[in-house]
């Protein structure tokens, strides 16, 4: 809620610094002018009462009752009766599988950044040449991004189940001694998560890689490589410095996507082996609707909304401080 | 003759560019080659496993359909529970997508076009719903639901999603109807012209492509989404595609075939949404994050 006044102000002070008219018929007269006033104010209320009854009463009201059902023991049944303060908070905060789920997030964020970024920089600069079928390669690419994660799941839990096509592939191939229990081995489920993950996601962080090279000058690369730069050169001190804003923002749109995985891990797993690859948002739908534990899944609602919270503000504050492009930038202020 | 020539000029500061670049073409068409592989393959294998028998694809399970059965996709197409799961779908992202468009351009409208006091906090107000992905609200979305009685109901799933998608439609289509010339606006009011007017008849047929893009990620957003619904709707006859899809695989397990065409069926709808906006919809992506 302080976040709330806090961007208010902010707001305000910018309306009061900056004077960004855009229109407004001048005022002729004061009683004109006092009935135009009126007017706006009708017409702002229509323009702006229902989005702002609908945003508010969807995504803000939830939250409230997040915070609200999460102070209480409930089962989904009766009364909500049995206040007990922080006891579910000190429950997510201290058990042992929230830990290991949250860690999850963690790897697969990490993964993401130190494996799918450097993949995805090298295809966009690949696909940055010119060359024949662009278009298509890049469209292509993209294609997994558009599918339901739900499909994707299904379709990867087919593809690698054991004996399964993945399986006789490898064995058709000669390399039968990769063969594993893709997702029933507690020690390599969460990568073959990654591995499908990245499958569906890649496509569209290459896309935003390439619309942030496509903003560099020609020009810069020319001058570069007049005074003889070589095309590593040009690469590494050049285009990868320019590309900076576009790879921080891929990295925040990477890690809060990986604090929010779900579909693909419920479907493909339930969160196991042994919930050897729990998320957050699995264990939250575990404990919260299928045990029906609702207060303590809206404490876990609570607790992951802070991470990511916290985390978006440390990212803002810290890492995207210079870009001053992005609405996402301003948003967090 | 001139293109031809044209074509060899560029040419010649292509091979220029080529000589000093750091990966060969070779390896360059090899990479792309593994990547096409990895991407598309398995979309094709799904559909065409869906041709073959789950016979065939016990005996050999990467081989062509021999013969080409028509059965496993028959069968879902003429069944009932398919086609209520596509329809809910469809209200359900129809109903998301037109409120999503109609009110995200009304606030777009007012934010970009008035200026009154608090306008910039009330945009940052839009903007911090980028920070809410509908995924961590989903429980509380349906604790709520539940307190008003729209647990189960195809709108309490529609509603929420027009409502997490208010910020996107708006960050992009704010810009785009501030950048629309305040002449033209004069021009309408001095033609007796009320705003109101002035934002149905001028400025959104202007703002069209701005608002495709808008309507189409609403919708692919709205279609793919699974754990919203998954919590608010328990009748399986009120089950959105993505559930669908995942309840087929759990009751059918063992006739892989049959999962495999309605894997690959349901995978249609949002593959030809793309094929036919793709020059919207990763514009509009990119746009959107790009503010």
């Amino acid at each position: 809620m302080a976040r709330a006044e806090s961007t208010q102000d902010r707001g305000a002070a910018r309306l009061a610094a900056g004077p960004e008219m855009i229109s407004g018929p001048a005022a002729a007269g004061a009683p004109p002018k006092q009935r135009s006033a009126r007017r706006k104010r009708i017409e702002l209320t229509i323009l702006l009462g229902p989005p702002l009854i609908l945003f508010i009463g969807f995504v803000f009201v939830p939250m409230i009752f997040a915070i609200w059902y999460s102070l209480y023991n409930w089962n989904g049944y009766g009364p909500l009766s049995d206040f007990i303060g922080l006891q579910n908070y000190q429950g997510v905060v201290t058990g042992s599988v929230f830990h290991q789920a949250l860690l999850h997030n963690i790897i697969i964020a990490v993964l993401s950044v130190v494996i799918q970024l450097p993949i995805s920089i090298g295809l966009a600069l690949l696909l940055n040449r010119r060359m024949r079928g662009q278009t298509a390669l890049r469209l292509a690419v993209f294609t997994p991004y558009v599918l339901s994660q739900a499909t994707t799941a299904v379709m990867w839990s087919m593809l690698l189940s054991h004996g399964g096509p993945v399986d006789s592939l490898l064995k058709s191939v000669g390399l039968a001694a990769l063969i594993h229990f893709w997702l029933a081995s507690t020690s390599l489920v969460l990568y073959t998560l990654f591995f499908v993950v990245t499958w569906q996601f890649i496509g569209f962080g290459i896309v935003l890689l390439l619309a942030g090279l496509q903003g560099i000058p020609p020009e810069l690369r020319e001058a570069a490589a007049i005074d003889g730069a070589s095309s590593w050169q040009i690469t590494r001190r050049i285009m990868l410095p320019l590309l900076g804003p576009t790879i921080r923002i891929w990295i925040f749109l990477a890690v809060i996507g990986s604090l929010q995985l779900f579909d693909i891990v419920w479907i493909m797993t339930l969160g196991g082996p042994a919930n050897a690859s729990q998320t957050m948002l699995t264990y939250l739908y575990f404990n919260g609707a299928e045990r029906t534990q609702f207060g303590y899944g809206a404490t876990v609602s609570v607790v992951l909304f802070i991470i990511s919270f916290v985390f978006a503000l440390a990212y803002q504050r810290y890492a995207l401080r210079r870009d001053t492009a992005g609405a996402l930038t301003r948003a967090v202020g | 003759m001139t293109v031809l020539s044209a074509a060899r000029g560029r040419g010649h500061a292509d091979t220029a560019a080529r000589r000093r670049t750091w990966i060969t073409r070779p390896g360059t068409y090899l990479v792309i080659l593994f990547v096409l592989a990895i991407t598309l393959v398995p979309m094709l294998y799904l559909i065409l496993s869906g041709f073959r028998t789950t016979g065939q694809l016990g005996s050999n399970p990467n081989g062509l359909p021999h013969p080409w059965v028509w059965s496993n996709y028959a069968s879902i197409l003429e069944s009932a529970v398919f086609w209520q799961a596509v329809l809910n779908s469809a209200i359900i992202a129809v109903v998301a997508t037109a409120l999503a468009m109609v009110l995200g351009s009304m606030a777009a409208f007012a934010l970009s076009r008035y200026t009154f006091r608090g306008r910039d906090g009330l945009f940052l107000l839009f903007t911090a719903g980028l920070l809410f992905p509908l995924n961590t609200a989903a429980l509380p979305l349906f604790l709520m639901l539940q307190k008003i009685g729209m647990n189960d109901n195809l709108f309490g799933v529609a509603l929420p999603e027009a409502a997490f998608s208010l910020p996107v439609t708006i960050v992009i289509l704010r810009p785009f109807m501030r950048a629309i010339p305040g002449e033209l606006e004069d021009a309408a009011t001095v033609d007796g012209a009320t705003r109101i007017r002035f934002f149905v008849r001028i400025l959104l047929p202007l703002s069209r492509p701005a608002l495709i893009t808008v309507g189409i990620l609403a919708f692919v957003t709205s279609w793919n989404t699974y754990l919203l619904p998954l919590i608010v709707l328990s009748t399986p006859s009120h089950f959105t595609l993505p559930l669908a899809v995942a309840m087929f695989q759990s009751q059918y397990s063992t006739d892989t075939a049959r999962v495999f065409a309605y894997t690959a069926l349901s995978m249609l709808p949002a593959l030809s949404i793309f094929v036919f906006a793709q020059r919207y919809l990763v514009g509009g992506l990119v746009g959107a994050i790009r503010g």
